[in-house]
């Protein structure tokens, strides 16, 4: 799923709002999480999950094939963690749903 | 700094959409709803600018009760996994990195930037 198709996914149930409102929230609502990281300010929402910013400091590595030297800068990258119903829920229905879009998500790695 | 809550969305909507303060709830409400569904049906959920929340299948693995040290095995599982895209990446690295550098010399603190802006 897609964003413009999580749009008219709430659209369709929400039939008093006109669906530009929709859309319009709905880029209001990822701005909002968005903003919220930026700030380093961490998102939890009850069913859903947290998002928070996890920080790494710099340090020395080892390349382990050449074994040379190489400096890793700092890093701060957003991390997700499933709350209680979103975990559930996925995981009882593992037997109902193949995973779908598995092509999609590899190209992503 | 607390953290972001449904509340304080449905707020923001309310404020700058200017739709009324049930319909912003609901909204939100159901934009989470949405998301888990789909990933319920098994579909992964790609927000451009944001990131995407995909699924993993986990097979059964050992694994061991960190209490009292008695090896238990994890039961095979589907996890929900979070990439956040190259924009939200590339913004969060912005806004961190030079407060990074100070912290980490204190010892790096893990979560550091939660509290502390």
């Amino acid at each position: 799923m897609v964003k413009s198709e999580l749009i008219q996914q709430i659209a369709e149930k929400q039939n008093h709002l006109q669906s530009k409102d929709v859309e319009t929230s709905v880029n209001h609502i990822i701005d909002a999480m968005s903003n919220s990281l930026s700030r380093g300010q961490r998102i939890e929402i009850r069913g859903f999950g947290s998002i928070s910013v996890r920080h790494r400091p710099a340090r020395q590595a080892h390349n382990p094939r050449t074994g040379e030297l190489v400096h890793t800068p700092p890093k701060s990258t957003p991390h997700f963690k499933p709350g209680k119903e979103l975990r559930d829920r996925t995981n009882l229905s593992r037997a109902l749903h193949p995973i779908k879009d598995t092509k999609d998500q590899r190209e992503q790695y | 700094m607390t953290s972001l809550t449904k509340a304080d969305i449905a707020e923001h909507l309310h404020s700058v959409v200017g739709i009324n303060k049930r319909e912003s709830k609901e909204i939100v409400e159901q934009f989470y709803e949405e998301i888990r569904g789909s990933l319920e049906r098994g579909e992964s959920v790609k927000l451009s600018g944001f990131g995407n929340f995909t699924l993993r299948d986990k097979s059964e693995r050992p694994g061991r009760n960190p209490k009292t040290g008695e090896s238990v095995a994890i039961s095979a599982r589907r996890v929900v996994t979070f990439k956040a895209g190259q924009k939200l990446k590339a913004r969060v690295e912005e806004a961190h990195t030079a407060a990074d550098t100070s912290t980490s010399e204190d010892g790096g603190n893990h979560d550091a930037g939660e509290n502390d802006v």
